[in-house]
């Protein structure tokens, strides 16, 4: 089974402050790290390759060339291959510059059978990169998803999460998954796994000519986002925990709603 | 040319030992310790992750990375647990060790490779009641009748002793000869004549096992000595050398853990109204940690990369092993004094990086051997 997995190396918001003036990312100095739900994103891509028996996973980034580190590290998790789509002709991209980016780089691969997608990144929260990709490449697509398996070496079965409960979508493949965090435990690299990627597995770095991605289409040329505003959303207030047994829990919870006149 | 700044490689082994270690070590290390509890469920997991076999050669089942990457992981291991390092120590260095530069194909072939996957366990016997710090006064006596050897004595203090699968024995194969006369020995569990006595209750690394080894008329095939008879000292005291570099490793990742756990009190706990991080006193108490921790990790990575590089490694190895155990003592003595009374309960981890540190400072040599062998060197 032939799996693509898309990945973003992201600044650790943990870690991040907001520059109170320009309402932008302070950046310097905060560390980078693999978005964290496309590392449950490699995580599903390997143990469906290794439940298929067999097959590659090919992990996948646009980025500037220290980006090769977040691919170096899920190519540690056990990933096969890794492709950094690396030009300053893809900077400044927004959601569709970079699906468009990533479709050419995709049909650049060749033939794949599943595209597994991390739902969003932490630090764009915008959840449209896989949808997009999904859109060029004119394949089915399955987000939120918990996890997947094979029924048959033409079709997956997927469980997603929606506001309601769990759906569970039997996708003819070739298709793309957006993954939730949900879906598993991502592997720790092992001592081999962080040798072998950055001395055994291939590593290439592709820029836009040799993807064939027409320069209007990527980068900051190709993206119609303009961003009006950003700002730091007003603190919630803080919550707290009643305790103690439940009927003198739920007392109190009703004493403090007539109170605050929240009824 | 010297350059204090890691490779991608190592950046990468290192963070995910850390996420291993705080991931499935750090969660029960307090409960391991606190019920004296040899985990095999969690050597296995360290196993599976390759620390175990790290100096091994891939040919045998090893990571086959160096020395330094060696250090990188038990500093990680060592913050989240004393304990559990030294399993990983007594496996790469102190079994691994001796079997990968004086072993023989077939032992490297026979023995390396479950070492390396973590199916089998080990441990390193040289210390025995009246062979302490004098450790050439080995009593225990092997004897050559036929095509064996006839093996008599008790080792104490062993490491691993009571889960081991197999050991290597130091033993006397000619009394007269002396130090030439020191023979080592690969003794497998399950050898008649071969039993687990005490099993010691320990101040720290209370999650390793540590106990008595008996030999009573154990008959061994010659072909399980190691590098031939009369080999047994210079085996035991090149092992030791690599050995300590690793304690140094330990030193530092139990004072990191011990500095980490301080600054994180200094900054929460208040007191006259402001946090302690803000008296000055105790701010320059925690500078002194770090300033010592950084010092202790330099002499370590510094004995690693003599290692190799294969040039002589003794001296800095018995110095990154006496400052970084000293100094893990010392760190975690302040650790416990910024805790106030805190520091001295159980519900906080200082007290048990405490204990932990003391052994730092006794095994594989104790700092008083470690001051004789830097004075070999550097007095002469």
């Amino acid at each position: 089974m032939n799996i693509i997995v898309t990945i973003k190396q992201v600044p650790d918001t943990n870690d991040v402050r907001i520059d109170p003036i320009t309402g932008t990312l302070i950046r310097e100095g905060v560390p980078s790290i693999v978005n964290p739900e496309d590392r449950h994103a490699v995580e599903l891509g390997l143990s469906l390759r290794d439940e298929a028996g067999g097959g590659k996973v090919t992990v996948i980034s646009m980025g500037p060339p220290q980006a090769e580190v977040a691919l170096r590290q899920v190519l540690a998790m056990g990933a096969d291959e890794a492709v950094l789509l690396s030009d300053r002709a893809f900077a400044g991209a927004d959601t569709l510059a970079t699906a468009c980016t990533l479709y050419h780089a995709v049909k650049k691969i060749g033939v794949f059978d599943l595209i597994i997608c991390g739902r969003q990144a932490i630090d764009g929260d915008t959840a449209q990169v896989g949808p997009q990709l999904a859109e060029f490449l004119n394949i089915p697509q399955v987000t939120y998803s918990v996890g997947a398996r094979l029924e048959n070496s033409k079709t997956l079965l997927v469980k997603r999460m929606t506001d309601v409960g769990f759906q569970t979508i039997a996708v003819p493949l070739p298709a793309l998954v957006t993954c939730l965090k949900e879906a598993n435990r991502p592997r720790i690299p092992t001592l081999r796994g962080c040798m072998d990627a950055y001395r055994e597995r291939p590593f290439h770095v592709w820029d836009a000519s040799y993807i064939g991605a027409p320069v209007d289409d990527i980068g900051l040329r190709g993206s119609p986002t303009q961003v009006r505003r950003t700002f730091q959303p007003s603190p919630r207030g803080n919550g707290f925990l009643l305790t103690g047994d439940a009927q003198d829990c739920v007392l109190r919870l009703v004493g403090l709603i007539h109170e605050r006149g929240l009824v | 040319m010297i350059t204090f700044k890691l490779t991608p490689e190592q950046e990468l082994i290192r963070a995910s030992a850390r996420e291993f270690a705080e991931t499935h070590i750090l969660p029960i290390a307090g409960e391991l310790d606190e019920k004296q509890e040899f985990s095999r469920e969690l050597t296995s997991k360290i196993a599976k992750q390759g620390y175990m076999g790290i100096i091994v050669p891939r040919e045998y089942g090893g990571a086959g990375a160096d020395v330094m990457t060696y250090c990188l992981i038990i500093e990680e291991i060592s913050r989240a647990c004393a304990a559990q390092s030294v399993t990983m120590s007594l496996t790469n260095s102190l079994v691994a060790g001796p079997i990968i530069n004086f072993g023989s194909d077939e032992q490297k072939k026979k023995y390396l490779p479950p070492l390396a996957r973590g199916e089998k366990l080990c441990c390193f016997a040289l210390t025995e009641p009246n062979a302490g710090s004098d450790s050439a006064n080995q009593e225990t006596t092997a004897v050559l009748d036929g095509d064996e050897w006839i093996l008599n004595g008790t080792k104490i203090f062993i490491s691993n002793g009571g889960v081991a699968d197999f050991a290597i024995v130091i033993a006397s194969t000619d009394r007269a000869a002396k130090i030439r006369g020191l023979t080592a020995f690969i003794v497998e569990k399950g050898t008649p004549g071969f039993t687990v006595g005490v099993k010691e209750n320990k101040l720290g690394i209370r999650a390793s096992n540590t106990a008595e080894l008996v030999f009573q008329n154990c008959r061994i095939p010659k072909a399980n000595i190691i590098g031939g008879p009369g080999r047994g000292f210079r085996i035991a005291m090149d092992t030791l050398d690599g050995g300590r570099v690793g304690v140094g490793a330990q030193g530092v990742g139990i004072a990191r853990a011990a500095f980490e756990a301080a600054l994180k009190y200094a900054r929460e706990r208040k007191q006259f109204g402001s946090p302690l991080i803000d008296f000055q006193g105790l701010a320059h108490k925690l500078v002194e940690m770090q300033m010592e921790i950084e010092t202790a990790r330099l002499l370590t990575w510094k004995a690693a990369w003599l290692k190799d590089q294969k040039k002589r490694y003794a001296k800095d190895a018995a110095m990154a092993k006496l400052y970084g155990s000293e100094m893990a003592t010392r760190v975690c003595h302040a650790a416990i004094q910024i805790h106030g009374g805190y520091g001295f309960i159980k519900d906080y981890p200082v007290e048990r990086f405490y204990r932990d540190a003391r052994i730092t400072e006794l095994y594989e040599g104790t700092s008083e051997i470690q001051r004789m062998v830097i004075a070999s060197h550097v007095l002469k």
